[in-house]
């Protein structure tokens, strides 16, 4: 009962993360590859990507603190980190980051300033989620 | 190429996707990816494909697990993004060296960095994020490699040329690989025994061609006569010991390929590997240009029957480029044996007139016209005076071959150092032919164009051109302004186009610093053909081909710059001396159009580059020569 109960509980917070958008089909890969051998591949893909990623995001904040700013870098960083996104089916987080993108390529600061904001944003917003979802 | 002596890449294990029960399983893929989350999760997927994943974040670290475990790889997968080093120079790296089979990936869509990807030789493209779907399929790119060597082995005349020395087990089983193992058998049989290491000989250890030894074997073909050459003939001209027939075979397999690419990829105006196109693929916009005319040139078979003008307009063109990358490619392909005469000749004459004075009487026609137009181009000239340019000296050489070997001049001097800028300066100045050609030879293979090759670099890392019909990209002349162009234009009767682009290949951008290194390599492969052998001998020794087997070391190489300068030097002076005026590589028997050197010369000019020397220089040891 517990269990099914668990189970149960599991399965929302996962169809919510998936109808929310949060997540893709991408993650149902990672889902897919998890078997005997690794039990927690997905929470440990998810821990490892959220450990990267803030990496990746400090290196940006850095560079968007530095006027007059490198697009380049900017955009090489969210290339990057949108990779690893896609990866783990983040699907908010890599839009957002595509949104950066578009911004770091008319080289419009204000805009890029603001995309990262939402990237930013998307990404605690998931780290929550998916913490959630893996303690249950 | 999988062979591996010690055994079992092939596991025998469940198959996947539908295979027949053993491969694909335990095909071994390295994967290189910065991001630690993607290079997770495709190992992870990898290994759902029953798969042998080795995984690696950094292009350095992946490309010394390659080298030191040369037949331990089947696939590479790599990232097009990473800090340390770009995923294209990567691919090169891989393509020259190792020729395995790897495909690219990124989050980068694209079409130019798809295009990218395509033009430097990679065999897929994967977008991420990687799906396992388009991991399952991956096999394919091995098995087609092995299959156009095979392929190869069957169209060559020789009856005794023995199937791929390197024959996975995993063929057995594969559906596909039971076609192919049905071939293999055949030819199994048809092998002689004493070709053979031991009987479960599929994986043999991989000979690595060396500069030296690709002169060498490019030399015994000449000899012979493209047509002729059959892998036991060639294995008792080259005398080397401890070379299998059966490597010999299939490296005359690669070799055919690409003077057959060379050939047959110029007529449509594409390089082989694409490069002609037009595309964006990070070559000059001349390139396209060159290559097109080039391998006009080329369709047409006989250059000297080409009006001066055209070859002319074709160095320009050639020259014109920037990239190197482009003409390096152009000029590969226009060397093709098949059409070496005109190619050449027109190439070389173009080259030759352009640097200078090149122009030896043998050279005729087009060298004239040629080498105005190509003295218009400024950069291109490096070959000529100074400009390294990385002509392979053989793919002169075939041209002349074949042809006309008016080159009198050009022929022997090939060598057009790319390396070091103010050697190449001497040396091109006495050798414009030599540069010329190879310049214009540089990059044959089409197929990875790097452009990379600086010529400052001075790394004249000789690729061998198989590249291009190998998929690797071996020939990579980076047009660089500095002129170090290698142009190694081997004139010496030798030169199947293959050696151009071991010439080409020469600029190595890794970290050949010297000038004077590139320099070498191209005048060690043209040495190399040369007859005399000797003078080509020390410089072989300078250039040091990394993996050669038989070949020293690249380290010599530095050398190359000090000594080498000054062996080239006379060899270029020699050339100069030439009581015919011709540019007599006195290492080169043969006599190369002038065109044709002028060609390569040009065209590698054009490419800067440092062709890739696929044989067996490691690129990478040049890295620990002194600059």
């Amino acid at each position: 009962m517990e269990l099914n109960h668990t189970n149960r509980q599991i399965n929302v917070t996962r169809n919510s993360l998936f109808e929310q958008g949060y997540l893709d089909e991408q993650f149902t890969q990672l889902e897919d590859l998890q078997d005997d051998v690794n039990p927690n591949f997905v929470e440990e893909i998810v821990t490892l990507f959220f450990a990267d990623s803030m990496r990746l995001i400090h290196n940006a904040e850095t560079a968007l603190e530095n006027y007059p700013l490198d697009f380049c870098k900017l955009d090489d960083y969210m290339h990057q980190f949108m990779g690893s996104s896609s990866s783990i089916g983040a699907k908010k987080v890599k839009n957002e980051c595509t949104q950066f993108q578009e911004c770091c390529k008319v080289r419009n600061a204000d805009g890029c300033t603001r995309a990262f904001q939402r990237v930013k944003q998307e990404h605690a917003t998931l780290k929550r989620k998916l913490q959630t979802y893996f303690q249950v | 190429m999988m062979a591996s002596s010690s055994g079992g890449s092939w596991k025998s294990g469940g198959g996947d996707g539908g295979v027949s029960d053993q491969f694909p399983a335990g095909l071994r893929v390295l994967v290189v990816d910065d991001d630690s989350t993607c290079l997770m999760i495709l190992e992870k997927m990898l290994r759902h494909c029953n798969y042998e994943v080795t995984k690696c974040n950094r292009a350095e670290v992946a490309l010394s697990y390659l080298r030191e475990n040369k037949n331990g790889f089947d696939v590479v997968i790599s990232d097009v993004h990473m800090p340390d080093m770009d995923g294209f120079k990567l691919l090169e790296h891989i393509g020259l060296e190792m020729d395995l089979p790897v495909i690219m990936m990124s989050a980068d869509d694209s079409k130019s960095v798809v295009m990218k990807g395509v033009t430097h030789g990679a065999c897929d493209y994967l977008i991420k994020p990687v799906r396992i779907e388009a991991l399952r399929n991956i096999w394919q790119h091995m098995v087609r490699r092995r299959k156009h060597e095979w392929k190869d082995f069957d169209q060559s005349a020789s009856a005794d040329e023995q199937k791929p020395p390197e024959e996975p087990d995993y063929s057995s089983s594969a559906n596909e690989g039971n076609n192919w193992k049905n071939t293999k058998r055949r030819k199994d049989e048809e092998d002689e025994a004493e070709e053979r290491d031991d009987s479960s000989s599929l994986k043999k250890p991989r000979v690595v061609w060396s500069v030296e030894l690709h002169q060498q074997f490019v030399a015994a073909v000449n000899q012979l006569g493209i047509d002729k050459a059959v892998p036991k003939k060639i294995l008792e001209l080259m005398n080397v010991p401890g070379l299998m027939r059966e490597n010999v075979a299939s490296h005359l397999q690669k070799y055919r390929l690409y003077l057959r690419r060379l050939s047959g990829s110029q007529l449509p105006g594409g390089m082989n590997s694409g490069f002609m196109g037009g595309p964006d693929a990070g070559y000059g916009p001349m390139s396209s240009l060159n290559g097109l005319d080039l391998q006009a040139l080329a369709a047409s078979g006989q250059l000297s029957q080409l009006p001066p003008q055209s070859l002319a307009t074709l160095q320009a063109v050639a020259l014109g480029r920037s990239n190197n990358s482009k003409s390096v490619i152009d000029q590969r392909n226009i060397f093709s044996f098949e059409n070496p005469k005109s190619r050449y000749s027109e190439v070389q004459s173009q080259h030759l007139n352009n640097n200078n004075n090149i122009n030896n009487s043998n050279n005729n026609n087009n060298n004239n016209n040629i080498s105005s137009n190509i003295n218009n181009n400024s950069k291109q000239m490096n070959l000529l005076p100074g400009i390294p340019t990385n002509i392979e000296p053989k793919q002169f050489v075939s041209l002349h071959q074949s042809g006309q070997h008016s080159f009198g001049s050009m022929n022997n001097q090939v060598q057009i150092q790319m390396g070091g800028q103010s050697q190449s300066q001497h040396q091109v100045q006495s050798n414009t032919n030599a540069h010329m050609l190879t310049r214009g030879a540089v990059d044959m293979s089409s197929k990875v164009y790097n452009p990379v090759v600086s010529v400052s670099q001075a790394s004249s890392v000789n690729s061998y051109p198989l590249g291009g019909s190998l998929g690797n990209p071996n020939v990579r002349a980076t047009p660089s302004g500095d002129g170090n162009l290698d142009a190694k234009v081997s004139v010496g009767g030798i030169v199947p186009s293959y050696d151009v682009f071991y010439d080409l290949s020469q600029t190595r951008e890794w970290s050949l610093q010297d000038s004077g290194l590139t320099y070498d390599q191209s005048s060690l492969l043209l040495q190399h053909n040369h007859s005399s052998g000797s003078e080509m001998r020390e410089q072989n020794q300078n250039l040091g081909g990394g993996k050669v087997m038989f070949s020293p070391a690249v380290d010599t190489r530095t050398h190359l710059n000090g000594s080498n300068i000054g062996q080239q030097r006379n060899t270029y002076i020699k050339t100069e001396s030439h009581s015919d005026g011709s540019f007599h590589n006195t290492m080169y028997s043969e006599q190369y159009g002038q065109d044709d050197l002028l060609a390569a010369i040009l065209k590698q000019q054009q490419g800067v580059g440092q062709l890739n020397n696929e044989f067996g220089f490691d690129g990478y040891a040049l890295d620990d020569l002194p600059v």
